[in-house]
Parts: C-alpha cells; structure tokens; sequence
C-alpha cells in the first residue's frame, strides 16, 4: 500500500491522516489492560499493529456497539474534530445511544434463543416480551449479576414476567436439558462434554421447574414445584458443578441456591464467562475461543488479561457499559487491522483487530442506511404480535422465527442451540453474486432518492466524492482513490450513472462488507 | 439456438475457454466446513446421479391423483369419479392426468405412504427428513445431504451450485438443519416462463456485459482494504467466491439458464407454466450434473375450492411431469436421474361439503402416495395400497424414511453413514433403529 496522502498536504486540503487504515504512531500502553496484552506480545516476539487510523475508529465502535454505520456527518464531524480526547468522547457518546440496547439485544436473542417456533417455541406474545425485557435490561444498564439472577430465579407468567421464558426456550424441558442450558448461557460451559455426574448434580437444581398453562393462549406459567421430581435423577444429590455439595432448605426452590453459588464473589464461572464472552463480541473471538467452549483444556491466550478483566466486571460491579468504555478505550482495541507480524498466535492474542464480515443484520441494515430503503420482514405465524413496521432496521427484529432470504443467505442464526458458532459470516458465492448482482441490491442503489438527490446537488465532483466515501465507507477517499473517482463523477454518461455505479462498487468491496 | 444438444460444462471446460475461474469447492454452499468421507453403499453401484424433487406443498390429493377410489362413492370422489386406464394394466390414475396415464411404465406409485402428522411444518419436516421434529437436533433435508455427499468436495465440477430450488425457498422448513448455511440450497428467484428468466444475481436486467466488466473492474480499482490485507486468508476466500460468481454472472454459467435455448415445441410440451418452465429448467440442471433440484410446487393446500382448483392446476402438472420423465428418457438421462413427486401428506378422503369449506379437503397424514421414475427406481409397478376410501393404509406401509433411504441407496449414498454434526453427535444420514422411528424398509420391490 503505497502511502499517497503524503504528497498531497499543501495546506489548502483538511489535514488527512497519512494512510486510509492505520496511524504512522507505535501503539503505546494506556493502561492495565493494554500492559497485560503488550507484555504478551512481547513474551511471544509480536509487533502488534499500528494504532488504527480515525476513520477506522469511528466506523468500528459505531458497529461494534451500535450495529450500524454512523452517517456521513457524523464521520466527518469526528475526522475534523482536532480535540485530543476525542475518542474517548465517542465512546462515552456512542454508549449513550439507545442503539446500543438493539444490537446487544440482537447478542442476547441470538444466546437466549429468542424465537416464536420451532425447533424452540416460545411463541409469538413471549418472543416480543422477552426481548422487551432483554432490552430494557440493556437500555438501563441492569448489572449483570442482577440480570442473570432474574433470568435463573423468576417464576410467573411468559407474557408478564418475561425473564422465566429462559426456561421455555430450550428444546427440552427435563432437568439436564435445563442444566446445560443454564451452563452454556453462564457458565461458557458445553455440558455435554462434562462427565455424567457432574451435569446430573447440577440438574438436580432445576428439577422443581414447573411449567403450566392458563386460560390465554399460549400462555405459560413458569414455577417452583418441590413435588416434581425427575425419575432420571433419583439418589442424586444437588451439586455444584466445582463438586461441592448443596445443603438444600427443605421447602426452598433450589434454583436459588445455584444463583447463590454462580454469583458468590470468586466463582470464576460467571465472570470468565461474562467477559470473554464481551471480548468476543468485540473482537470476534474470545480470549478463550470458543467463548462458550470455556474447559481446562482450552486455555486462554491471555490468562492474566482474562483474570485482569474478570476481576475488572467485579470491581465495577457488573457495569456492563463501564466494562464496554475500559475495553473501547484501550489502545489493544484500538489497533489497526493490518498485522505487522506473521506470527502465527497473532490474532489470538490480538495483536491486530481482526477483520470480519458484518452480521447479515448489520450488513442490510447499512445497506438500507445508504440506501434510504426499507425491507419487508414477515412470519409465516399466524398471529396479530408478529407485525413487522417497514421502517424496522432489521438489528432490532425481536424474533429469530422472522426472516428474509437474505438474512438466511448471509448466515444468521437458527436461534437453536445458544451457541455462538450457529451464525455464520464466512463468505459464500451465492452471498457475491447477490450483493454484486441480485436486484434486491441493485434496486436498492438504483432508486435511492438518498444517492439521487446528493448527485443531484451542485455540490462539485470532488466534494460529492468524499460524500459518497464518507457514506459508504466513514472516512475521505485517498488520493489514488480520488484520481479514479472524480473523473467518473464528471464523465461518464451522466454524473447520476457514475455516481451510482461507484456507490455500488464501494458497497460491494470488503472495506464496506468487512468489519476492520 | 434451439440446440437439442447442449454441451455439458464443467469447470475444466471453462478453464480451456479461458473463463475467470476460481476454487469452485471452496466458495458454494456444502459442507465444506465438516471432513466427511462419503460411504458407498453396500451392494448398490448407485446408478443415480442427480434428484429432480417436485414438491408438491400443501398437501396433494392422493384420492385425486394416484390412488383413485371410484368404488368408494361420490362422497369420497366428488366430481371425479372417472379414473383413467394407463399404460400399464392394472394400474389406474385420476382423470385429470392423461399424459401421465401414457407413460406409466416409466414411474412407479407409492400407494402407502404414512407418517400420521397434519401439521404442515411437522409433516413436511417427516417427509423430507425422516425423522419427528423436536429433539436436539434439526435435521437436514435429504436435499442439503445430497448435495453435501454429491457436491463439490465428492468432485463436482460444475459452474451451478449442487443444490437448487426453483424458484422460492420453502420458509418454513430449514432445508439445511444442523449442516447450517453452508448446506442452504441456491434459490434462483425470478419466474422461467417469463420471456428472460432472471435468476437471483445471475442475471441483472438493464446492465449490458460491457457494463458489468467495466463495474467489476472499478470495485477491483477501488477495492483498497482487500489490496492491503492481500494475503489474509479471509480476503483470499472473499476473492474466490467473488471470481465464482462472475463466473455466472459473465461466465458461460448463465448460459444454462437461457430457456429461449430450447426448441418452442418442447417449451409448449413442458406447458408455459412457471411449473411447466420450472420442469424444462430442472432437466438443464441436470443435464449439467447438479445433483440436486427442488421445484417447490405451491399452492396445493385445499381446504375450500377444491375440485376448482384441481382441474385448474393438475392439468399442468401433468404436462410438467409427464414431459420431463419423457424428455428424461428420451435424452438417456433417466437412468441417472431420480424424479421424485410427493407433498408433505394427503387430504381428506371424504370431501368436506359442510361450510365454511363448502367442497374442500384438509390435511390427511394417515395415507398418501409419491410418485418416484429413475435413477434405478423400475417403472410401471405400484408399492402398496391403501384401504377401499383411501382412509388408512391396507397393506405394505411406507414411512417418508424409507423412500429417502431409497434415494440415497441409488445415489450411493451409505443410508446408515454418519452425518457431520458440528457438536460431532453420533448422527446417522437415514434413521437409526435407534432413533424409535418406525419405518418398513427400503422400496426393494422396485429396486
């Protein structure tokens, strides 16, 4: 990549910086977190990235924490911003929006399998209470431990006391199904891989889950019932997974008792697996990877950043966006996604951000963005709660039983197992010829009244080619980029033609498809 | 052109003409992510090459298709109560099938199927993945496991993905299951009996092949991230899938959908229907290897209107079907190629005359029929029978799973081979005795 922009400077042009991706700086530790992963690097031999460059950054916290791009003016207005501290003023901002609660729902849905039907059928009035619920969590920033105590402890009903649905969506209702749902989603754990005993004393715990209708349809009332017992488990006494024993009060809902143990300061279930599953979110991989493939014998590539952090959310107090803010603001986050090693654990111990496709939600959602278009979502279910307003961005659909071919094509999630690898976000053909060629897409640019109109201005071709970048891809076209654009803007059969032909070339290169 | 021999393409072919090509095995859809060693199946040198799956969806009438029941009465035949003789004696289908009836030596009839279940979704899942929904796992169709075994990596060189729908994806039914994404079948959109079949990003109207070589070359010009992370394995594999689609897109792959390819009179015979057209399509499919292909056939749940719409839409498949098994045969294809007609049940013996349906038929799990020709399934014979009002089952039941078992014995396909499952359960292509299912066997009689 040869550095253009360093020619260009006479003064007159905005001040860019010096390549499109990365800052010229060495990246400098700004705190415990960015020790913990420098000394790493150093004890394995890595040079870690370059800082990434502002257009990076901006680009990359908008849709790490909001899932979508920001607009072109916000692009702008944080490139032109001189201020030092102007990241750490993004990220304070950008924690603040309410779009923050739709995407970390979207996480939430995906890992409590929130859908209407099949193979977990929650139903259509849950699904939409549930992910109220979630969201509301979110949006008030509800600390996590108290998040997870309402999840695992509530009894009533699906459609009034949202959080019992946890106990709904799982395929099935016995004891140990229960069990391996409640340590895959806290505990990071596959429980299946754990030897009998261990799984049948833990689901000794949610062996008085009772669930029982009612008069509304589909409505579902979840319970504590010390008469049910599983015939599976008999003589198997209550215990924690560490292989303590529980000293149960008789009459008292076990599932308490269990919370009591997950939450107990020191367990290092709940934080290893809040935290690296945060990390994972960011980064696209955890600390352990698989973030819910959390065993002895996959170890962290990082231990002591992973108990850094875990003991970090404790001491915080289980502040979800604090937790965020310390991760954002590290200069380990904010590195550049181009590796200056070829250092083969580099990216597990990231050393660089790794590049990854947008989630098929995210990525239409920026389409729609640019494009000012809408999609049509509908459920084959036949119910009144499943209306979808057109005007929907497709991060806040509440329901994994509601889709499009799209978001099939682009990989997301069935919603059946919790598990992070169901969604998929590894390119495929199909997934090229439709973003190239389908006329979902190219109806999409072609009709876009948003691209139209800004051709349409008299604003000169230069000025409408940082526009469109500032759009497309949240950072000034260099000046290679600028010599192949303007020209095209001023010819070419129409300025309208041209422009929306490179509106469709930036959409379909992997800077706008690719996280970075 | 109206070339009755159109030239079958492969990938080493459009090498030689000096297409842009890329690692096909490494960008379409299968099961790529998985290592699996398909298993031959004993026994069976699997004479099929490819299924061409007519899924009737909704649910057919068995009584007014392949297991007509006269002697039953008007209260079970309503207006159709004049089956046709066939070309095989002995065996009788609905009057409203007479090309069929001509050719009945080419396919035989399933008579028995069962599976119990009215429910669209469950029924559907039954009929094309053997197994109860519910448990763990969501299973594969038989599609997605075809095109797994047959695709890419078991040395499929075409420029069309392994696994076809036309046009539409059935929604409702996760074709893929656990196999996930990679396993989805390519839907191709658009309608092939309008006069340019626009399949799904394959073919963009109103941009000229100048203008598509000239916007690849800009996003190439343009394409900065991608240049600067050249050699991350992840840009790397975006570039295949990218060059495979212009493959299609540019390439000589959308050639083989180019209908107007094919002579005006077998057009005509096939019927201008998008079934009709969707029949026509299958056979270029297959013509080019693709191992599987779905027409998803709608419109068949019939709870009101039901003789109305029988004679409205049997007419059509009759041509549609009857056509490609001719047109099969006729070009040596059938052989190789299983067609395979079935819903995911069939309806109610006794016409509902009462209102609201006023004339219908709803949902009838307990016995229903398939139609299944080639690929090493014999001709002209019938498996099974239902009872005397096409009520239940009289003899010789068939459960769905032992026509997919069938299927993937010709396909050679090891029915009792593991499945790759992401989790690495023990999971079995066709139902394990195991798995509680009760099932009758493989279709041996016409095997």
């Amino acid at each position: 990549m040869v550095n253009v922009n360093a020619l260009a400077d006479n003064g007159a042009a905005p001040a860019r910086p010096p390549g499109p991706y990365e800052s010229n700086d060495e990246p400098r530790a700004k705190g415990k977190l960015d020790e913990l992963a420098f000394a790493r690097w150093k004890e394995l031999g890595i040079t870690p990235a370059r800082p990434c460059s502002d257009g990076v950054f901006v680009r990359r916290v908008f849709l790490d924490i909001l899932g979508i791009l920001p607009s072109a003016r916000e692009a702008r207005a944080f490139l032109d911003d001189r201020s030092p501290d102007k990241r750490s003023k993004l990220i304070e901002a950008v924690l603040g929006r309410p779009e923050y609660a739709d995407y970390w729902a979207l996480h939430w849905g995906d890992v409590l399998r929130i859908k209407s039907e099949f193979p977990i059928n929650l139903w259509p009035n849950a699904v939409q209470a549930y992910h109220r619920w979630v969201y509301d969590a979110l949006q008030r920033n509800v600390p996590y431990d108290r998040f997870v105590r309402e999840l695992l402890t509530s009894s009533g009903s699906n459609f009034r006391t949202p959080q019992v649905n946890f106990y709904r969506a799982v395929q099935n209702r016995d004891p140990e199904s229960l069990a391996r749902a409640v340590a895959l989603t806290f505990m990071g754990a596959r429980a299946e891989k754990w030897p009998r005993k261990r799984l049948q004393g833990m689901a000794c715990f949610f062996q008085h889950v009772a669930y029982k209708g009612t008069g509304e349809w589909k409505e579902e009332i979840v319970h504590f019932d010390p008469t049910v017992r599983s015939a599976g488990l008999k003589g198997i006494k209550p215990t924690f997974p560490d292989g303590r024993s529980a000293t149960a009060a008789s009459g008292a809902d076990p599932r308490i008792a269990f919370v009591d143990w997950l939450l107990a300061p020191g367990n290092p279930w709940m934080a290893r697996c809040a935290v690296n599953r945060l990390w994972s979110w960011l980064f696209g991989r955890g600390i352990i990877h698989e973030a819910d493939d959390i065993r002895p014998d996959n170890p962290p590539s990082n231990p002591a950043l992973l108990s850094w952090l875990e003991r970090q959310y404790a001491v915080l107090k289980w502040d979800t966006r604090a937790m965020l803010s310390l991760i954002l603001n590290s200069a380990t986050y904010q590195l550049a996604s181009i590796p200056r090693t070829g250092h083969p654990k580099a990216e597990a111990v990231f050393a660089y951000y790794p590049i990854r496709r947008l989630e098929a939600e995210v990525l239409i959602d920026a389409v729609n963005l640019i494009t000012g278009s809408t999609e049509t979502y509908s459920s084959a279910i036949p119910e009144p709660y499943t209306f979808v307003p057109e005007n929907q961005r497709t991060v806040s659909l509440a329901d994994g039983s509601i889709g499009s071919s799209f978001l099939d094509l682009f990989g997301r999630p069935a919603r059946d197992t919790g598990l992070l690898a169901e969604r998929n976000s590894s390119p495929t053909a199909a997934q090229q010829l439709h973003m190239l060629n389908s006329s979902h897409i190219q109806q999409k640019i072609a009709r876009s009244m948003q691209i139209r109109s800004l051709l349409a201005s008299n604003r000169q071709p230069p000025a409408l080619a940082d526009t469109l970048y500032l759009t497309i891809l949240s950072r000034y076209p260099t000046d290679a980029e600028r010599e192949i654009v303007v020209p095209l803007l001023r010819s070419q059969r129409s300025a309208q033609d041209g422009g929306l032909t490179l509106a469709w070339a930036l959409i379909n290169t992997a800077e706008f498809q690719y996280r970075h | 052109m109206g070339n009755d021999q159109p030239a079958t393409l492969t990938r080493r072919d459009a090498l030689k003409a000096g297409i842009a090509s890329a690692a096909a095995a490494a960008v379409w859809p299968s099961g790529l992510a998985y290592a699996v060693e398909p298993r031959a199946a004993a026994g069976l040198p699997g004479k099929a090459r490819s299924v061409i799956q007519i899924w009737v969806w909704g649910g057919p009438c068995h009584i007014d298709t392949f297991d007509p029941k006269p002697g039953a009465g008007a209260e079970y035949t309503g207006p159709l109560t004049a089956p046709i003789e066939t070309s095989v004696s002995g065996i009788r289908i609905g009057e409203l099938l007479p090309e069929l009836g001509k050719i009945a030596d080419k396919y035989s009839l399933i008579r028995s199927l069962t599976h119990e279940n009215n429910g669209h979704e469950t029924a559907s899942y039954i009929t094309q993945t053997g197994r109860m929904p519910g448990g763990r796992i969501v299973y594969p169709g038989i599609g997605a496991v075809v095109s797994l075994f047959k695709g890419y990596e078991a040395g499929y060189k075409g420029l069309i993905p392994p696994y076809m729908v036309l046009t539409q994806l059935q929604g409702r039914f996760s074709e893929s299951g656990f196999l996930g994404t990679r396993a989805k079948p390519f839907a191709t959109g658009g309608d092939p009996n309008q006069p340019r079949f626009v399949v799904e990003g394959v073919v963009a109207q109103g941009i000229t092949d100048p203008q598509q070589a000239e916007r690849r070359e800009l996003r190439r010009k343009l394409d900065t991230l991608a240049v600067t992370l050249k050699d991350d394995p992840r840009i790397v594999a975006l570039g295949e899938c990218e060059a495979a689609a212009y493959d299609l897109i540019l390439g000589e792959g959308r050639k083989i959908f180019d209908l107007s390819q094919e002579k005006d009179d077998l057009r005509a015979r096939y019927g201008r229907s998008t079934f009709g057209q969707s029949c026509l399509m299958a056979r270029r499919l297959v013509e080019q290897g693709v191992p599987f292909v779905t027409i998803n056939y709608q419109g068949w749940d019939t709870h009101k209107s039901h003789f109305e719409t029988m004679r409205r839409k049997l007419p059509e498949m009759d041509r549609g079907v009857a056509t490609l098994i001719q047109d099969l045969s006729d070009r040596g294809l059938l052989d190789s190629t299983i067609v395979w007609w079935c819903g995911e049940f069939g309806r109610t013996p006794r016409v509902q005359w009462e209102a609201p349906w006023n004339g219908g038929r709803g949902h009838w799990g307990s016995v229903f029929s398939a139609l299944v020709a080639g690929g090493g399934f014999r001709g002209g014979q019938v498996v099974g029978a239902s009872d005397a009002t096409g009520s239940e089952v009289a003899n010789r039941p068939v459960h769905p799973a032992d026509v997919l078992r069938s299927m993937y014995m010709l396909m050679g396909i090891d029915p009792d081979g593991p499945l790759p499952h992401p989790q690495g359960l023990d999971v079995r292509v066709a139902p394990a005795t195991s798995e509680g299912i009760k099932t009758y066997g493989h279709l041996a009689e016409i095997m």
